[in-house]
């Protein structure tokens, strides 16, 4: 296929015996985001690895950029741009210096001053790179990943360890180099995370991959049904709520969860009651189960090995 | 390259530990030890012992001591494995972290050769001239290679500057760098014998003790070469882009 940027087919990857990970098959399209997910120790990293050129694999097909990672040139690298888990700034190089020095290793770089504005860091081009902050340190990678004005972006587990607003700042950039046509490749273990940025998510587990699609509609979430709860109203138990109602409702301190697949039908025969006896429900809430509990009901039920 | 240079003025250890130290050491030892010593049978002034013995620490420290510190810290704080991730070809990286080390090396030869002629007058080794910048070269580019080879097998970054520091102090003391040799009991001179500090230290200070010739020991300076091309293919074959310690 003309537009992927990455396609894997069949990958697999043993460590002393442990296979950690057990033939996966995925792509990534030309200016897409794809969140790759899973639990610490499920092969994320691995992944990301061989796909960045840095490790090995055991036997499958991976390309990216239409190369194989495990033999990509210098050509090769000056299309993608890397955001590894683990930032190391020269702590003796002022910003503006090492973004400096990373543009003179690309062909076609991007100018330093317009890729520091890109990543908010502007006012601190002067400043050492060891005086920076977790959040600013962060950036400045992402401004090394993008220096070299790359097709395809890796972003693994960009924003662990921020506080909301570095977060949705880090989103804002992120959102802006798919304005800019590049690719992602992302891991999280952020759902909200991935809910904000990805055009589609890829749950890995186990060594796996369980669920692919997009964030609304991963492992079904969209048909699956939808989730009331409400609080129990002063004075009253389960027992005085209508029969259909209290059939499925389970009660959590004061509040009461329903699950139903006619919320319409549901939610009628309860503000009916509530209207009869003159009761406000509050904290009344009807949704569709959050991509964090669709990615908690896959991750917490692994296939079982073979 | 140049970024290697700003990275190692601007890295305090480097400028007051590689810079400093060997500048306070000459003057220490010029102040506490007087007079004269033989080598070759030769009275010479102790002075003009000590600046090539110190020249022989100089060199060391800004290659091997400074350049196995360096590349365990960068490696082991992600920084190799981020610059691997670039276009830039590893052999750059590589020789231009060592072209700095060997720069700073021959920078602090040149200046302890100064101190010594104005502070003590030892003469300046016109002559053998060619020797002495040899020597130091050999010296410097084969202790950056022992320094690549040492990194792989330091996995803390912690650790790195007191094992690089452990490999070379005492042999210093046997080496005829801080001790005329002539004092240095049998056994331990040929312990040392088996090491490139004495023959480095050998090749330097016949510069400064010879009156003709171009100064050159060939000897000595093959077993300093050939040290350095061990250093190298062991570097080779263990060379780390990632960090080691997990």
């Amino acid at each position: 296929m003309g537009d992927e940027v990455i396609s894997v087919r069949g990958l697999r990857k043993s460590y002393g015996g442990r296979e950690v990970i057990r033939g996966i098959d995925f792509e990534v399209r030309a200016g897409e985001i794809l969140a790759f997910l899973g639990p610490n120790g499920a092969g994320k990293t691995t992944t990301v690895e061989i796909l960045e050129g840095y490790r090995t694999r055991d036997s499958g097909e991976v390309r990216v950029l239409g190369e194989d990672p495990a033999r990509g040139d210098a050509r090769w690298r000056a299309r993608i741009g890397l955001v590894l888990q683990s930032c190391a700034m020269p702590p003796e190089l002022t910003v503006g210096e090492l973004v400096g020095l990373y543009a003179g290793y690309y062909p076609h770089s991007r100018p330093v001053a317009e890729t520091l504005e890109l990543v908010g860091l502007t006012d601190e081009r002067d400043a050492r790179c060891s005086g920076l902050s977790g959040g600013q340190r962060r950036r400045l990678d992402v401004a090394l990943a993008l220096i070299g004005d790359p097709e395809l972006v890796f972003l693994d587990e960009p924003t662990t360890g921020f506080d909301p607003s570095a977060r949705h700042h880090a989103w804002e950039v992120i959102a802006d180099l798919r304005a800019l046509g590049k690719s992602i490749f992302l891991t999280t273990h952020y759902m909200d995370e991935a809910q904000a940025l990805a055009d589609r998510v890829a749950v890995i587990v186990d060594g796996r991959i369980v669920a692919t699609g997009t964030p609304d509609t991963l492992g079904g979430r969209d048909h699956a049904a939808s989730n009331v709860s409400f609080t129990l109203p002063p004075g009253r138990s389960l027992g005085d709520l209508p029969e259909e109602v209290a059939a499925g409702a389970k009660l959590d301190r004061e509040l009461v969860h329903l699950t139903t697949r006619e919320p319409a039908r549901l939610l009628h025969a309860l503000s009916g009651w509530a209207l009869d006896q003159g009761l406000e429900l509050n904290d009344l809430s009807v949704g569709h189960p959050t991509l964090e509990d669709v990615y908690m009901r896959l991750a917490e039920a692994p296939e079982d090995a073979p | 390259m140049r970024s290697d240079l700003t990275r190692f003025w601007r890295n305090p250890q480097s400028r007051y530990f590689t810079l400093l130290l060997p500048i306070v050491f000459l003057l220490i030892f010029a102040a506490i030890f007087e007079g004269s010593t033989l080598i070759d049978g030769r009275p010479v002034k102790l002075t003009t012992f000590y600046v090539p013995g110190i020249m022989t620490l100089g060199i060391i420290s800004a290659t091997y001591v400074n350049l196995t510190v360096s590349v365990v810290a960068r490696r082991e704080s992600g920084e190799l494995k981020r610059v691997r991730g670039t276009p830039l070809p590893a052999r750059v990286v590589i020789a231009s972290r060592a072209a700095v080390g060997i720069a700073v090396a021959a920078v602090m030869c040149a200046v302890l050769i100064l101190i010594g002629r104005i502070a003590y007058g030892v003469p300046i080794p016109v002559g053998s001239m060619p020797g002495l910048v040899l020597a130091v070269v050999v010296g410097a580019a084969s202790f950056c290679c022992l320094g690549f080879a040492v990194s792989s097998f330091i996995t803390e970054t912690d650790a790195a500057a007191p094992l690089a520091n452990l490999t070379v102090l005492p042999l210093y003391f046997i080496s005829g760098v801080f001790i005329p040799e002539n004092q240095i009991p049998e056994l331990l001179h040929d312990i040392a014998n088996l090491f490139p500090i004495r023959h480095l230290a050998q090749a330097l200070l016949i510069s400064f003790t010879t009156a003709e010739g171009t100064g050159i020991r060939v000897g000595d300076l093959l077993i300093v070469a050939a040290w350095g091309a061990a250093g190298l293919i062991v570097a080779s074959r263990t060379f780390q882009w990632s960090p080691r310690a997990r």
